[in-house]
């Protein structure tokens, strides 16, 4: 197993917002974590990310302690819930912050920087776009500039924060499947975390449901549907179409 | 032209329209006006000769002194501050705002008395530091240290909200993207708050000019030494000497109108940019 969760907890005050999480998953895998809200996913999220720490546990992936390392060691490719994108740069210079913040013996040449950027804007499918400032693009545009931020760095794995929450439902249907494609080209261990059931099953190899900061299941969305481990997964899952309200705020908050 | 739903009558348009007008020329205007017209009262020559006076000369000198060691020192404190407060929760946060907002809300007075009280010769430190020849009170160290003091809030508060607003997030992002600590601050929390930070800065640069209050308790006002340009004018106005009480201010309005055309200026050349960064 290329990613194994092993026993993590983290507790904000008194609130365990996550119990004893263990999972694992092969390498590649496509991992959705889905959950009603405060049920721990982004938390978890956070702490692959290094964003957040866990209390007790261990996280082991490609066979290092990863945990051990700090968040801008990890080349884990974060994508926010509201893309976080640096406001004051072009999105060219969004692209390549990962690429200029290198230390001097492994940072590319202007030249090749520029390359790189060219081409993930090319990925994105925003070749055009890369003088306009973030307050400039609409809400998909920005996703896609966030994704191609993150995979400047090359990451390890790819960490996406509700990546469709705040999009309307034809441009979040239009980038499922653009991810889903990209995902295939680029073989990269990519979690997502979710609240949208249809989103989880449809994309992910596996899905983890989460409830009160525990896994109840974590399995392949065809057994999810056939054998549903517990009760509170039978529920989720058979919602059909319902969704818990969204609940967007205005402006990203700290988390 | 279509009337719009919100638009009042022509006679309450007018009646408000004056009175706002004339608020601001009787109370804004008038006075500014007069400063300079007081010290032209004698010709031009006159008011040059009286700046030209070594007592007014050095207050100019050291007025513009202390803010050159206040105003950065300030921005410093002012955006390590804000920083801390902005983005960390710690234990004594909501004390530690509070502190801040001290300087404003006591008497610059009173400010400037505790200083006399800590450093002053009958003071906490007074022996110790007659002891070893260094001079706090009636001095250049006193004025500055009283001056950072009043004029610590400007860059802090204007700070405070503006990265409370724009969150950790895109930190957050920087770091995951593989950039240091410094790298982080340097690239996106500076440019970020840098508008705002120029806002504070002025606003501070005007208040460490004007202060007169804590500024008159630490300096023992002597001539030549210790008095600052307001409180050279205080001193030639009860002199008598209006020609040169409205010269040296006209000086200090000078200085505070050349802070807010600059102000204006950067905020109209970088109007995109500035809206930039408070939109998402």
């Amino acid at each position: 197993m290329s990613l194994i969760v092993d026993k993590v907890t983290k507790r904000f005050d008194r609130f365990a917002a996550l119990n004893d999480v263990s999972f694992t998953a092969p390498k590649g895998a496509f991992v959705a974590l889905l959950g009603p809200s405060g049920s721990g996913k982004t938390t978890l999220l956070r702490i692959l990310g290094g964003l957040e720490f866990a209390d007790t546990g261990r996280v082991s992936y490609e066979n290092e302690d990863w945990l051990a390392k700090p968040a801008r060691d990890r080349r884990a490719g974060f994508v926010f819930q509201h893309y976080a994108l640096f406001r004051h740069m072009t999105v060219e210079k969004n692209i390549a912050f990962g690429l200029e913040v290198r230390p001097r013996k492994i940072r590319p040449g202007r030249a090749e920087i520029a390359r790189r950027v060219k081409e993930l804007l090319s990925l994105v499918q925003l070749d055009d776009l890369g003088r306009r400032y973030p307050s400039q693009l609409s809400g998909g545009q920005r996703q896609r500039v966030a994704l191609a931020r993150a995979l400047a760095i090359e990451p390890r794995m790819l960490l996406l924060d509700e990546p469709f929450g705040a999009l309307d439902a034809k441009v979040r249907k239009d980038l499922r499947h653009w991810l889903r494609s990209l995902h295939e080209r680029l073989g990269l261990m990519t979690i997502f975390v979710t609240h949208d059931q249809e989103e989880a099953l449809e994309l992910a190899d596996l899905v983890a449901v989460m409830n009160q900061g525990r896994i109840e299941q974590i399995a392949p969305p065809q057994e999810l549907r056939d054998k549903p481990a517990t009760p509170f997964v039978a529920d989720f899952l058979g919602q059909g179409g319902e969704r818990e309200a969204a609940v967007i705020p205005l402006r990203p908050r700290g988390r | 032209m279509p009337r719009r739903a919100t638009e009042d009558s022509l006679a309450t348009r007018l009646i408000v329209s004056i009175a706002s007008i004339g608020f601001i020329v009787l109370f804004l205007l008038m006075p500014l006006i007069t400063v300079f017209s007081q010290a032209l009262a004698q010709g031009f020559d006159a008011a040059l000769t009286a700046l030209e006076e070594p007592d007014a000369w050095y207050a100019i000198k050291l007025t513009l002194f202390t803010a050159a060691i206040a105003v950065p020192l300030n921005a410093v404190f002012g955006i390590a501050a804000s920083w801390a407060i902005a983005k960390f929760d710690f234990w004594g946060k909501g004390f530690l705002v509070t502190l801040i907002d001290l300087p404003f809300s006591v008497s610059p007075v009173i400010s400037g008395l505790v200083y006399v009280l800590i450093f002053g010769m009958a003071g906490w430190f007074g022996p110790w530091l007659r002891d070893h020849d260094i001079k706090i009170i009636f001095a250049l160290p006193g004025i500055v240290l009283a001056t950072m003091f009043v004029t610590f809030p400007f860059v802090a508060r204007e700070l405070i909200p503006l990265m409370e607003d724009q969150g950790r997030e895109e930190e957050e992002a920087a770091v995951s993207l593989g950039a240091s600590g410094f790298s982080t601050f340097w690239r996106v929390t500076l440019p970020n708050i840098k508008w705002g930070l120029l806002y504070g800065v002025l606003l501070c640069n005007a208040r460490a000019m004007g202060e007169f209050g804590a500024v008159s308790v630490v300096s023992g006002h002597i001539r030549g030494q210790t008095d600052t340009m307001p409180l050279q004018v205080e001193v030639l106005y009860n002199d008598y000497q209006f020609v040169g009480a409205f010269a040296v201010a006209s000086v200090l309005a000078l200085l505070a109108l050349v802070t807010l055309t600059l102000k204006s200026f950067l905020e109209w050349r970088y109007a995109d940019e500035i809206a930039a960064t408070h939109r998402h």
